[in-house]
């Protein structure tokens, strides 16, 4: 019964930290504050949904299910290993590809391109 | 507790789903990029509960793992592909550093 009550409390964990990282992916304003979200709070919500469910394995200690949550914990290092891996790979690609990083400054951020177009050929006038 | 792992796994399909906006719409390729990996990094926890919904999580354990490596082996592989590539800033919405510096001399 404890240990329900430890698997309830890490999984809901991981769900708060997943549901952080979407809302990031989905309103952060640029390429790579998105990346930032997405890499860092996936990995910590894969970490505490997945421990979650290694603890709710071992309900019937056995050999077979400590085989099954061992498992379960290799899922969590290859995903501690290849997550930051992967977040690299593209934000290379997104820096070698040129994309411009966002300014909160209001004449070249992202949000404001078609104004500040506007006001450059408006100068160049 | 059947019910509790039900209803997480039903939470993860909507946090799944609301992270595919960024796919669809998103401005630049690199952000689809993104998404991707994000709804592939839960699916892994999607399969094992899955797999303990069902009763065979020993079998479903090998199959998330299958599918981590096989996510990072594509996202990788789409990263490396739009690497050095042209055409990243050409969809809507974004302008190229390029043109940034190019606004900066029309200033100066």
């Amino acid at each position: 019964m404890i240990l329900n009550i430890f698997v309830i409390v890490f999984m809901i964990v991981g769900l708060i930290f997943y549901f952080g990282g979407t809302i990031g992916i989905l309103r952060f304003p640029d390429f790579y504050t998105r990346l930032h979200a997405a890499g860092k709070l996936d990995t910590l919500g894969a970490l505490a949904m997945l421990f979650g469910l290694a603890l709710y394995n071992l309900h019937g200690f056995d050999l077979d299910k400590l085989q099954v949550a061992f498992k379960i914990m290799l899922a969590v290092v290859f995903v501690f290993i290849a997550s930051p891996t992967a977040t690299h790979a593209i934000l290379d690609a997104g820096l070698v590809g040129g994309l411009p990083p966002w300014r909160k400054h209001a004449r070249s951020g992202m949000m404001s391109t078609a104004s500040v177009k506007q006001s450059t050929r408006e100068e160049a006038r | 507790m059947e019910t509790f792992l039900l209803y997480s796994g039903m939470a993860l399909v909507l946090i799944m789903i609301m992270s595919m906006y960024r796919g669809i719409v998103g401005p630049t390729v690199l952000d689809r990029i993104i998404s991707v990996n994000a709804v592939g990094s839960k699916t892994v926890v999607l399969l094992i509960i899955i797999g303990f919904l069902f009763g065979r999580e020993d079998m479903f354990v090998d199959i998330a793992l299958a599918y981590a490596m096989l996510n990072f082996i594509a996202v990788l592989a789409a990263a490396k592909y739009f690497y050095k590539r042209r055409g990243l800033q050409s969809e809507p919405g974004q302008n190229s550093l390029s043109s940034l510096s190019e606004e900066k001399e029309r200033r100066a």
